[in-house]
């Protein structure tokens, strides 16, 4: 306690403000602001790491790839599918009117322009990030002749766009380009 | 709170005497579990599975830790210690699949201890709160099996963590970046494994932190009991010790019983012979399900299939699980009935079977393949599901004439209750 003579009178009674008020508010906001400080490299830790960040783009040689034909590769350890429609699929795609689909694109909109028959696409179901059958040799295309998920049922059609169950989006296009004629990189 | 006629503790030993006065932890037991505490003379067996979960807990956190002192969280050789301990470690097959089975006991005591509390409404005040921290232990628990189910890093490991953070992928906006967050990469992953041990190992004792604050809250009132009535008078309890110890220990007797019947002579019953299968990104499961306590909330889930005006299916199906088990939370203010137990309640009392019944409907679909047939049953139930907590619930309260109730407990269970008229002298038990 300071000494008598430097007691402010309403320091006494409790009314007003006191200086000491300036060093408790002052005090309590720099613990809170280092609080919070010290929580932000606390969360942080959690995102995907500088190692997991690289970029790791995938070359493929898709000159085996017949028409009719898919290969699933790998990017970002996700599988990725490349896929070389027929004319027919080409031509099935064209057909439905874009505006009518839940997620609204043309097979132009999702292919490069000169390589309408190279579908590329994440294999990843837009739902709860399932793999999609139809990639594979034998596997069920679902009703729309593209993908279908087995864990809940999306049906894809052959431009990948979602056509029936719960998925909410097309399969997401990666960023990608063709380096030479047979030789696409994704990433 | 304890009642006035409760038991004193009166430490005989000098040792005891010292040890009350400087920490009188076996007083705090005494009038805890003991002698101390009075409870209600007529629970019957629907009232053992409070202790039954407490002994899963114990049980899951003891095979628990020695199973984490063999297991390694790498995603390159997780799989193969597990199989370590299954065929090298010196009993490890029975720690893993104790461990294994353990968690679905655990859920099976639980489910039936949360319907034990349906029917007798023992979310009603007084107990609100203890109901309450209930729900916050049943989601703990959930979070707990899913990120164990994923450390053996089989492909149904794999898959199930991948949904169940794509769950969080729906939130608009932030959706993505979040899941990415859960998952330190753009899919699971060493950094997932990890996280998901560290806190496997951490939330059980979380767990255990919040059933204190349960137990804490539960003594405040005491004991529910079938009649639903309060307690009025001595002659409406008995000691928990040894009464309750006693029944308790019974109980658990024949629990071990099945318990041990399925560890020892049915252990991958209840599992999917997929997660024998290392985890491999690139090729999921024709049928992928989570483990069986969580189907019902995954066929919830799986019944929406189309937008639900302008919230896209997906994101309604997420919303919809999670408020499955939310609306547990608003329990004690929509059923608003002054009547506590379902054997009063005429009305109440067939909603509550049916309830059980859709539950048990939604289960079996959300273990079932994706199929219409089953997606358009789960819609059915679902919706019926949520009718009974929002509609049915508030609507039966309102509109039921319940049956009579007992004067007192004393009166339900010897038929006529001498404290009804004096209110002094305790019937002779």
């Amino acid at each position: 306690m300071a000494d008598e003579a430097s007691i402010d009178p309403a320091e006494v009674t409790g009314e007003g403000v006191r200086r000491r008020d300036f060093i408790n508010i002052a005090a309590v906001s720099f613990a809170g602001v280092g609080g919070l400080a010290v929580l932000y490299p606390l969360v942080s830790q959690m995102s995907a790491s500088a190692d997991v960040l690289a970029e790791s783009s995938t070359e493929i040689d898709v000159s085996a790839i017949a028409p009719g034909q898919a290969i699933k590769a790998v990017f970002r350890k996700q599988p990725v599918f490349v896929r070389n429609l027929t004319p027919t699929e080409i031509s099935e795609a064209d057909k439905v009117d874009a505006a009518s689909l839940r997620d609204p694109q043309t097979l132009d909109e999702r292919t490069k322009e000169g390589k309408k028959n190279w579908l590329i696409t994440m294999g990843v179901c837009t739902h709860l990030g399932c793999v999609p059958l139809g990639a594979g040799e034998g596997e069920v295309k679902g009703e729309f002749g593209g993908y279908f998920c087995p864990c809940h049922g999306s049906v894809y059609d052959t431009a990948a766009r979602i056509r029936k169950g719960p998925a909410p989006k097309n399969l997401e296009v990666p960023p990608y380009e063709f380096t030479s004629d047979t030789v696409v990189k994704i990433g | 709170m304890s009642f006035p006629w409760a038991n004193e503790y009166k430490p005989g030993h000098p040792l005891m005497q010292w040890l009350d006065e400087k920490l009188p932890l076996p007083r705090f037991v005494y009038n805890a579990v003991g002698a101390g505490y009075p409870v209600p003379r007529n629970l019957n067996y629907m009232w053992n599975f409070g202790v039954l979960a407490g002994f899963c807990l114990m049980l899951q956190i003891v095979t628990g830790v020695i199973l984490a002192m063999h297991y390694a969280a790498n995603a390159g050789v997780a799989f193969d210690s597990v199989e370590h301990i299954m065929r090298d470690v010196n009993w490890g097959w029975m720690l893993r699949y104790a461990h294994a089975n353990g968690a679905s006991a655990f859920f099976v005591v639980v489910y039936i201890h949360i319907f034990r509390g349906f029917f007798y409404s023992s979310y009603k005040a007084p107990r609100e709160m203890i109901w309450l921290l209930g729900v916050v232990i049943f989601l703990l628990m959930m979070a707990t099996a899913f990120m164990g189910y994923v450390l053996p890093w089989g492909q149904m490991s794999f898959w199930g963590a991948k949904v169940i953070t794509g769950l969080f992928s729906a939130i608009p906006l932030i959706g993505d970046p979040l899941q990415q967050w859960l998952l330190g990469g753009f899919a699971p992953d060493n950094a997932a494994l990890n996280r998901f041990f560290s806190l496997h190992f951490l939330l059980p004792f979380v767990i255990a932190g919040v059933i204190i604050l349960h137990i804490w809250a539960l003594h405040i009132p005491g004991s529910s009991n079938p009649t639903g009535i309060e307690v009025k008078q001595e002659s409406d309890t008995v000691p928990f010790h040894p009464y309750y110890t006693a029944k308790d220990g019974f109980g658990l007797g024949i629990f071990l019983i099945l318990y041990c019947a399925v560890l020892f002579f049915a252990p991958n019953m209840l599992g999917h012979p997929d997660n024998y299968i290392a985890a491999n990104p690139l090729s999921t499961p024709a049928h992928i399900v989570p483990e069986w306590y969580f189907w019902p909330f995954y066929a919830i889930l799986r019944a929406f299939t189309a937008d639900f005006f302008f919230i896209p299916a997906k994101l309604m199906g997420v919303l919809a699980m999670f408020s499955a088990i939310l609306v547990w939370f608003f329990l004690p203010w929509l059923d608003t009935s002054p009547v506590r137990s379902g054997h009063y309640r005429p009305l109440f009392r067939k909603f509550f079977w049916i309830l059980l019944v859709d539950v048990i409907v939604l289960g079996y679909c959300g273990g079932s393949p994706a199929e219409t047939k089953y997606v358009l049953i789960s819609q059915i139930a679902a919706t019926y599901y949520f009718l009974h907590f929002l509609v049915i619930l508030p609507l039966v309260s309102s509109i039921e004439k319940p049956e009579p109730l007992p004067f007192s407990i004393t009166e339900a269970v010897l038929g006529k209750d001498e404290g009804a008229v004096l209110n002094a002298t305790p019937a002779a038990a």
